[in-house]
C-alpha cells in the first residue's frame, strides 16, 4: 500500500530550478532508496516532502492525505521523521535533551521513557552518554543520536539523508545493519545515499536522480545489475 | 583614597546591586531574543520604558481608588507587577507578530531599522498617552517602601562607612532574583525551555522535531518582555520618576550587560548586569575623589564603557560567551 507519493513535484531555490517534476512512491514496509551524485537534488527531495522548502508544484500525498507544502512541525506530527544531512544534532544540548527533543509532542512521561529504551537497544553507546553535550560527540556518536532521536517520534516514515557520510567503514556498516533491523520491524524507510552500493544492497526498491529528475527505478537487484548504474555510481 | 573607597564601598555595593539588578533582567531581554533570532530587539528598552508607566499608572489609580491603604501593599505591588508583566509581554509578542516576523527572512539590517522606528513609536505613544492625561510626560508614582534601613556596616570593620538604603531595595532585590531563578528554571529544566534553547541552536531541526517554531519565539517576546515590564515598575519603585526616556539609555546599558556576558547566554546576562550596575555605582563614588576632582561622577559611564571595550578586546565573545560551535 502506498504511503507516500510524489507527483510531477518541482521545486526552486529562487532561480535554481533543483527538482524538475519528481514522480517517487514509497509503500508501506519498504525501504526505498534515492541515490545520485552531489547536486543532483536528493537533499531537496527530502525537504520538499518535510516541508522545509516549498513546492512550486506537484503534489506530495501521505497516507492518502494531501501534504504538500505543509509546514515541517506538521510533517512530522503526521509521522514523518527527517534525519537531516550532517546529523543536525542540538550541540548545545545534552544526549538526553537530544532524545527528548525527538519526543516533543508527547506528554506521557512513561511513553517517552520506553521509547528511550528502545533506542538503547539499538545504540547501547547513547546510553553511556546521556549526560554528554550533543556538539562534543563523534562523528559516529552524533549519527546514532540523530537516528536515536528521529526514532523518539516513532515515525511512520523514516527519512534519512546520507546517514554513513564522513564515517567509518565499520559505523557505516553497523548503521546499515540498523536500518535494515528496523524494516525488518515494519518500518518504512526512505534512505538518501551516496554510497550506492550499500544501499542498493538492502533497499527494496531504487531510484536514480539525475540534475532535478528521476532518470531510473527499479527494484534493488535490477539497479544493482544495470550497466549505466554501476559504471556512474558504483564504479 | 583608598581609605574612601573603602568607606564607601558598602554603599556602592547596595546601589550597585539595585541598579545591577534592573540591567541584569532587561539584558535578559535582549539576550533571549538575540540568542533564538540573532536580532538586536532595540525596542526592547522601551517596553522596559512602557512598563514603568503601566506600572505607575496602576499603582496611582490604586491609590485613588484607596486600595493601597486597603490591602497589603506587598500583595498590590505583586497584582501591579503581575498586570504590567501580562502588558508588555503581549505588547512584545505583538511586536514581534507585526514587525519582525514579517522581516524573518529579510536582511539583519532592515529587521534593525525596524526595531529602532519601534522604540520611537513607543516613546512618542506613553509620551503622548501621558501628556494627554497628566499634562506633562514626567510622571512621580505614590512613593512606596521609602523607609530608610541603615546597614550598619561600620560594624563589621571599622573602616567601613555605614550604608542606607530605601526599603525598596529590598524588594526590588528579592523581586529580581525570584525572576532571574524562575526564568533559569524555566529555560533549563522545561520542556518548553528546552524547545527554546533548541530553536536558539538550530530553528530548523528544531521544526522537525515538530516543534512550532513561530509559538516558541512568540513565548521567548513574551517572556523577555514581561521581565522587562516588570523590571520597570522596580525600577519607578526605587528611583520614583519617570519619563518616556528612560527606556533608551537603560536599554543601551542593559544590552551592554548582555554583550558583556555573552550576548545569548542567559546566566551571563544575569552576570554581565549586575557587574555593570557595580561598576557604575563605584565610578561615580570614587571618580571625582581618585582623579582629583578632575573627572566628576557623571563619568562613570564613560568607565563603565571602557570596561566593557577592555573585555571584548580580550575576550570577544564576553565573559560567558557561547561555546562556538563546529558546523560539521
Ligand atoms: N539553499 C539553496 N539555495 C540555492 N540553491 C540550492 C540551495 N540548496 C540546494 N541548492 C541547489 O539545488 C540543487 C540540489 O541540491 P541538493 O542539496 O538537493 O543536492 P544533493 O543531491 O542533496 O547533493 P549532495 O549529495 O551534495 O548532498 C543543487 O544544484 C544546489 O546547488
Ligand atoms: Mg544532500
Amino acid at each position: 500500500m502506498s504511503l507516500l507519493r510524489l507527483e510531477r513535484v518541482h521545486t526552486f531555490y529562487g532561480g535554481v530550478h533543483a527538482l524538475k517534476g519528481i514522480d517517487l512512491e514509497v509503500c508501506e514496509g519498504e525501504i526505498v532508496t534515492l541515490i545520485g551524485s552531489n547536486g543532483a537534488g536528493k537533499s531537496t527531495t527530502l525537504k520538499t516532502i518535510s516541508g522545509q522548502v516549498k513546492a512550486k508544484s506537484g503534489s506530495i500525498v501521505y497516507e492518502g492525505k494531501d501534504m504538500t507544502n505543509t509546514p515541517p512541525h506538521m510533517t512530522a506530527l503526521a509521522g514523518i521523521a527527517h534525519v537531516p544531512e550532517g546529523r543536525r544534532i542540538f550541540p548545545r544540548l545534552t544526549v538526553k535533551e537530544n532524545l527528548e527533543m525527538g519526543a516533543f509532542s508527547v506528554n506521557d512521561r512513561k511513553e517517552i521513557a520506553e521509547r528511550m529504551e528502545r533506542v538503547f537497544h539499538y545504540f547501547p553507546r547513547l546510553k553511556e552518554r546521556l549526560q554528554q553535550k550533543g556538539g562534543t560527540m563523534s562523528g559516529g556518536e552524533q549519527q546514532m543520536l540523530a537516528i536515536g532521536r528521529a526514532l523518539m517520534m516513532k515515525p511512520k516514515l523514516l527519512m534519512l539523508d546520507e546517514p554513513s557520510m564522513g564515517l567509518a567503514p565499520i559505523i557505516v556498516e553497523q548503521i546499515f545493519h540498523i536500518i535494515r533491523e528496523l524494516n525488518d520491524e515494519g518500518m518504512t524507510i526512505l534512505l538518501v545515499e551516496q554510497n550506492a552500493f550499500q544501499a542498493l544492497q538492502i533497499a527494496h526498491r531504487g531510484y536514480v536522480i539525475q540534475t532535478g529528475e528521476i532518470t531510473m527505478s527499479g527494484t534493488g537487484k535490477e539497479l544493482l545489475g544495470n550497466e549505466q548504474v554501476r559504471e556512474a555510481y558504483l564504479g | 583614597m583608598i581609605e574612601h573607597v573603602l568607606q564607601t564601598l558598602p554603599q556602592v555595593i547596595i546601589d550597585g546591586l539595585a541598579l545591577g539588578a534592573v540591567y541584569a533582567i532587561v539584558a535578559l531581554g535582549y539576550t533571549m531574543v538575540y540568542g533564538i533570532l540573532e536580532l538586536i530587539n532595540f525596542a526592547h528598552g522601551e517596553i522596559f520604558m512602557t512598563g514603568a508607566f503601566v506600572g505607575t499608572a496602576l499603582l496611582l489609580s490604586f491609590s485613588a481608588f484607596g486600595w493601597l491603604s486597603s490591602m497589603p501593599m506587598l500583595l498590590a505591588l505583586l497584582l501591579v507587577l503581575v498586570a504590567t508583566s501580562i502588558v508588555t509581554g503581549l505588547l512584545g509578542m505583538g511586536i514581534e507578530r507585526i514587525a519582525y516576523r514579517p522581516l524573518r527572512n529579510a536582511p539583519k539590517l532592515i529587521t534593525l531599522i525596524t526595531a529602532i522606528g519601534i522604540s520611537f513609536l513607543l516613546q512618542d505613544f506613553v509620551r503622548f498617552i501621558t501628556e494627554l492625561k497628566k499634562g506633562n510626560y514626567i510622571l512621580t508614582g505614590p512613593s512606596l517602601f521609602t523607609g530608610q534601613v541603615n546597614i550598619s556596616a561600620s560594624s563589621i570593620w571599622s573602616g567601613f562607612h555605614d550604608a542606607s538604603v530605601k526599603s525598596s531595595f529590598f524588594i526590588v532585590l528579592v523581586t529580581a532574583v525570584v525572576m532571574m531563578m524562575t526564568l533559569d528554571f524555566f529555560v533549563n529544566k522545561t520542556k518548553w525551555g528546552m524547545a527554546m534553547r533548541a530553536v536558539a541552536q538550530d530553528r530548523e531541526t528544531a521544526a522537525l522535531m515538530s516543534v512550532n517554531v513561530n509559538k516558541v519565539i512568540a513565548l521567548t517576546f513574551f517572556i523577555g518582555s514581561a521581565l522587562g515590564g516588570a523590571t520597570g515598575v522596580l525600577f519607578a519603585i526605587q528611583y520614583g520618576t519617570i519619563d518616556p526616556y528612560i527606556g533608551f539609555i537603560l536599554g543601551l546599558k542593559a544590552f551592554t550587560a548582555a554583550v558583556l556576558g555573552g550576548i545569548g547566554n542567559i546566566r551571563g546576562a544575569m552576570f554581565g548586569g549586575i557587574v555593570l550596575g557595580l561598576l557604575e555605582m563605584f565610578a561615580a563614588a570614587n571618580l571625582p575623589i581618585v582623579s582629583d576632582g578632575i573627572l566628576g561622577a557623571e563619568y562613570k559611564d564613560v568607565f563603565a564603557f571602557s570596561i566593557l571595550i577592555i573585555v571584548l578586546i580580550f575576550k570577544p565573545e564576553g565573559l560567558f560567551g557561547k561555546v562556538s560551535v563546529e558546523k560539521v
